[in-house]
């Protein structure tokens, strides 16, 4: 019985794990058809915020939970001011442009840091179940993940700005003859997803420790699970998010970590042969 | 004093004139009908007087204020509002979710749409349906009752009754002639119908080649036969 609650962690871990990092990604790439090649860096910068603050004397939970999407979220609002938003609608060209942005914030931040591993030490202790521990942030990782889908979906579904988002997404000529500033809802989404990013990196920052060059190792998983989610931000991230964390960590599980992470791109593959539009481009529809 | 004061106004797509010499004047509480044979600039008109594109030359004044150089939402909150021709709801969102769009700028929002679903009660039965998930005149009710909400002082209005079976056109037709009456609203109504322009309408415009080329009065009984014959439909 205890093995069967580890793994069932263990499992969510996984789950919760996609989630965090491809949140982000959903908003700016699902929402607003960016494909942000340094949401990878978005986080690393949450990560760096997070060990300067700390070394700086500032509580790790202000540095994690205020700091990071704060910091990370007016840097996503400076990039699409400057470089994202004369590309829209040239989707090659915001690939190509966050591509050279991400090679800049990995070769800016090696520079000025140093191209070393930095640590944040883990909030929590371990909690026993039974002969077995598991970490306690494992958890709270567990909580944020839920934590950011509900609050997307609150704001989306709720709230005055997330039904003047939902509407620009899709017709920005039709809500500016309606009032509304078309650019400063495309600045402010882009700046929520980049503060997601950062506040990914930053809870992430405490189990992966933070590099220059580790954006490298979430943006594979992250634009996998986004476009296997389909156009559905909430639905198709948490579909996506369920399933090849799912499958990744019981392959993991079976026959190690290697063929875990191997096992999460070839399911991708068989889910986008399968459903070209994605999860939610067939089931789920009428989501959000 | 007038309304909207448009004078010798050139737009084009790039390099592509479509805008030659735009002429016209609309009161306050006017219908004006802009009528053409297709592709003479009647949607590129409206576009340009709603901001979404940049007009190159001339002067376009709302109550006597330079608004040539403003953008579209800013247009639309000194009172200026679309109708595009397609309609171009919001097919993810709700009817209700739509109408509180187009209610975006206003003081008291549900009141507002309570208002626009009295006008218009078919919408009362729908307001939980996606926008896309309505007819054709379904959708244009509710692209009318969308851009009313924000209570405009001008409304421009593309071909709102194409494809739009008769019952549907002569409820459009009702509530227009009593909004424009009890609110002031100003329409300026781009349309193939001529029964329906000649319906609403005292003056029409007409548009050859992206300029201006004559103003009719068609408020008398021949009112529909004068835009034929000028047209030569």
């Amino acid at each position: 019985m205890d093995y069967t609650i580890v793994v069932a962690i263990e499992l969510l871990r996984a789950v919760a794990g996609l989630v965090l990092i491809s949140t982000g990604l959903a908003i700016i790439f699902g929402m607003m058809r960016v494909i942000n090649i340094a949401h990878g860096e978005f986080m690393m910068l949450g990560g760096y915020t997070v060990v300067l603050s700390a070394k700086a004397g500032v509580n790790i939970w202000i540095a994690m939970l205020v700091l990071a999407p704060l910091t990370v979220g007016l840097f996503g609002v400076l990039v699409e001011r400057l470089i994202i938003r004369h590309l829209y609608g040239r989707i090659i060209d915001t690939l190509l442009a966050t591509w050279g942005l991400s090679l800049f914030l990995i070769g800016f931040v090696a520079v000025v840091f140093g191209n070393k591993l930095e640590g944040v030490a883990t909030p929590f202790s371990g909690i026993a179940i039974g002969e077995y521990s598991v970490a306690a942030y494992t958890i709270f990782l567990i909580g944020a993940a839920l934590a950011f889908v509900a609050s997307i979906y609150l704001a989306l579904k709720y709230s005055k700005a997330g039904l003047i988002a939902r509407a620009t997404m899709q017709n920005p000529e039709m809500v500016e003859a309606l009032g509304v500033n078309s650019k400063l809802v495309f600045m402010t989404t882009f700046g929520v997803g980049a503060a997601f990013s950062g506040l990914a990196g930053a809870l992430l920052a405490p189990i992966s420790g933070v590099i220059p060059g580790m954006g490298v190792n979430f943006i594979g998983p992250a634009f996998i699970t986004v476009v296997t989610g389909g156009s559905s931000i909430i639905a198709g991230t948490l579909s996506a998010s369920g399933l090849l964390g799912s499958i990744s960590q019981s392959t993991a599980f079976l026959a190690g970590p290697v063929y875990g992470d191997a096992m999460l791109f070839f399911a991708a593959l068989v889910l986008l042969r399968l459903l070209p539009q994605g999860i939610t481009g067939r089931l789920f529809t009428r989501s959000l | 004093m007038s309304l909207l004061e448009v004078r010798n106004l050139r737009a084009s797509y790039g390099r592509i004139p479509v805008l030659h010499q735009i002429d016209l004047t609309v009161n306050a509480g006017e219908i004006v009908g802009v009528v053409g044979h297709n592709g003479m600039g009647k949607t590129t008109l409206l576009r340009s007087l709603m901001g979404h594109l940049k007009t190159s030359a001339g002067t376009v004044s709302l109550r006597d204020r330079d608004v040539k150089g403003l953008s579209a939402h800013k247009r639309a909150r000194l009172g200026v509002t679309l109708v595009p021709q397609g309609r171009d709801i919001f097919g993810n969102l709700t009817v209700h979710e739509n109408l509180m769009l187009g209610a975006f700028g206003t003081q008291d929002q549900s009141a507002r749409i309570d208002e626009m679903i009295s006008i218009f009660p078919r919408l009362a039965d729908l307001l939980d349906r996606k926008g896309g998930a309505l007819s054709g005149g379904e959708q244009q009710i509710l692209a009318l009752a969308r851009a009313l909400c924000n209570r405009p002082s001008l409304l421009l209005l593309d071909e709102p009754t194409e494809g739009v079976q008769p019952s549907i056109v002569l409820e459009m037709a009702t509530a227009l002639k009593s909004i424009s009456q009890t609110e002031n609203l100003a329409v300026i109504l781009v349309e193939q119908n001529i029964a329906f322009i000649q319906s609403l309408a005292e003056r029409v415009y007409t548009i050859s080649n992206g300029v201006i080329e004559q103003e009719l009065s068609v408020s008398g009984p021949n009112g529909a036969a004068l835009i034929t014959e000028t047209l030569g439909f």
